[in-house]
């Protein structure tokens, strides 16, 4: 399967947004290189700023530009944007003031870096702030379909992207639309519900399932919040049991949210897999995937287990 | 205090050889960070620090904060080599199977404390020598900083506590290569002038060749007449000792990208083919 670059897909969408519209300003700290901002401060260096490696300069400096009527991109690795978390409340959030941040590096995908770089608590903490909107994107497709949607937002937004390639699994057309998921293959056995990376790897739990005569529904969940929580209920309701599949702690992330939705709306079952309240490990990026149990072969077997379990409640 | 009678020099070379080496390996790391502290590690674990390797919960060690804590390879190195753990552990650097993170893991015995967000050390420091006093040890708290890393404000926040409580056991080493990781430092956020910053901060400061031994050796050694904490700008060179690295912002974080490449840093380390 082809695998494309979500950052290096970000740096370049930038330039372009940039080219169009004069008031979008970009910020990074010291990892433009990484981040691939670079780009944009190589063909726009009056509307670029280098902070240096002072993270809550920078986010201080955005909610100034925002407030001013620029359109500020903020990037940096996610581990680095969280230690300005109070900065993002209140002179972020609490004002309303229209900051994109675009990390990159989040979750265990980072590899070698290791434990202290491998974010996985991100997602939660951000969704957690009033007036704060969180995207996880799939793919590079919708990583660009999210750049430029961000280009109209009036509301502070947080998007998280990789270091790794993620496999491309969205045809070149896809619209992002915030607020809503996109169901990316139907079965009514059961629904898995991922973002990030974890929605190709639940295609591919999806396909080996197939062949043991079991429909999985895959659900793209890339807009946290706000959650589509339609599809949620439909899921639950059409489907029961629910798996949910996030590069991130199974705490306050995507697979929290749905529960939430669930057992307000509908309750069924949520299983989730995830971080299990731990810190991450150097080593490959696709290794870590199995020694977390967040691979293809642990989706699939939480999905059986799942439907042993519906059978069983079906006994009359 | 144990004397360790050893040419520096030649263990400097051995503990460049294996971040070389190591990062060679991983395909993956930041060498050029990790060679400029050389000589400052050289000095403070087998000159100046009261520490044992049999002993490594002492509570009348001296402690070390590799406050940037990507320079790893250096600091496992130095301690591999001064016997916290066995020199052939260093080759799973980076690996799923080893303890040796790809940042400075508090797991690896020697180590104080982990570090690979920057900024952070230099206050962790601050607590530990904070910690002496109340426990009336006379143990040295050595932080070592990046000249990059001193963009961050908390760097500062910590200075002004370390001039408060008057540490004087405190002694941070600034490894000034003027090399951050977009760029050079004066480019990416000018640091105007350390020396007159930091003084005015109440340190007492001074300024050093972080590649002299005997400059480091004098300059630690002074730090124990101080009536205030101590901040030793140590003037280094980013990637020293491998010609194609020296200078070379290109290496802060990336590995000798050819065998070919590999092998001339190792034979101007020192290592004979
Ligand atoms: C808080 C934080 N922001 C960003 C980074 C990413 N990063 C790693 S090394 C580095 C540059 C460090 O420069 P310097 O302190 O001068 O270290 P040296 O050149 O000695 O390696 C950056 C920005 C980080 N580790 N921590």
């Amino acid at each position: 399967m082809k695998t494309e670059s979500l950052r290096d897909v970000y740096g370049k969408e930038l330039v372009k947004l940039g080219s169009v519209d004069r008031n979008i300003v970009v910020l990074d700290a010291d990892l433009s290189s990484s981040t691939k901002t670079g780009y944009f401060a190589n063909a726009f260096p009056d509307r670029f700023f280098n902070m240096g490696i002072s993270e809550q300069s920078m986010v201080t400096a955005a909610a100034g530009l925002a407030l001013s009527g620029k359109k500020p991109f903020v990037s940096t690795f996610a581990i680095f944007l969280t230690r300005t978390y109070e900065q993002i409340r209140q002179s972020v959030c609490y004002n309303n003031a229209p900051v994109r941040f675009v990390v990159t590096h989040g979750g265990i995908t980072v590899g070698e870096d290791g434990a202290t770089h491998q974010i996985v608590e991100d997602v939660g903490i951000m969704a957690g702030l009033p007036n704060m909107n969180v995207i996880v994107p799939a793919d590079s497709v919708e990583t660009r379909s999210v750049i430029d949607y961000l280009a109209g937002v009036d509301k502070p937004h947080y998007v998280r992207l990789s270091r790794e390639k993620f496999p491309v699994i969205n045809d070149e057309d896809y619209e992002f639309r915030m607020g809503r998921s996109k169901t990316m293959r139907d079965g009514n056995d059961i629904t898995i519900v991922a973002d990030g990376v974890m929605v190709s790897k639940s295609l591919e739990a999806a396909e080996a399932l197939k062949k043991q005569g079991i429909d999985a529904r895959v659900i793209n969940m890339s807009s946290i919040k706000p959650i589509d929580r339609d599809a949620i209920i439909k899921a639950a309701r059409e489907t029961g049991h629910i798996i949910t599949a996030e590069e991130h702690s199974i705490y306050n992330g995507l697979g929290s949210r749905v529960a939430e939705v669930t057992s307000e709306y509908y309750p069924v079952p949520v299983r989730r897999i995830g971080m299990r309240d731990t810190f991450g490990k150097s080593g490959k990026a696709w290794e870590l995937f199995s020694y977390f149990h967040m691979d293809v072969k642990d989706i699939i077997n939480e999905a059986m287990t799942c439907l042993e379990e519906k059978n069983y409640e079906n006994i009359p | 205090m144990e004397t360790y009678q050893v040419d520096l020099s030649e263990i400097a070379l051995r503990i460049r050889r294996e971040i070389v080496r190591m990062v060679y390996n991983a395909q993956s790391g930041h060498p050029g960070g990790s060679l400029s502290i050389a000589d400052i590690l050289t000095v403070l674990y087998f000159r100046e620090m009261n520490i044992d390797p049999k002993n490594p919960q002492d509570p009348k060690r001296d402690r070390l904060i590799l406050s940037k804590g990507h320079a790893s390879p250096a600091l496992y190195a130095t301690l591999a080599l001064r016997g916290f753990f066995p020199v052939s552990d260093l080759a799973g650097f980076r690996k799923i199977d080893s303890h040796l993170e790809g940042h400075v893991s508090r797991e690896i015995p020697g180590v104080e404390v982990s570090t690979g967000s920057l900024g952070q050390g230099l206050g962790v420091g601050v607590g530990m020598a904070l910690a002496s006093k109340i426990d009336g040890l006379d143990y040295r708290v050595f932080v070592i900083l990046g000249d990059g890393e001193m963009e961050e404000g908390n760097v500062w926040e910590s200075l002004m506590a370390g001039y408060k409580y008057n540490l004087k056991n405190l002694v941070a080493i600034l490894d000034r290569n003027g090399i951050q990781l977009d760029g050079y430092t004066r480019d990416i956020m000018p640091l105007h002038d350390i020396h007159a910053m930091v003084e005015s901060f109440g340190w007492n400061v001074m300024e050093i060749d972080g590649h002299s031994f005997s400059e480091i050796e004098n300059a630690i050694e002074r730090s124990k007449r101080s009536d205030r904490p101590t901040f030793i700008i140590a003037n280094t060179v980013k990637g020293k000792g491998v010609d194609f690295m020296e200078n070379n912002p290109k290496y802060h974080g990336s590995p000798p990208e050819s065998e070919d490449l590999y092998r001339r840093a190792m034979k101007q380390l020192g290592e004979e083919i």
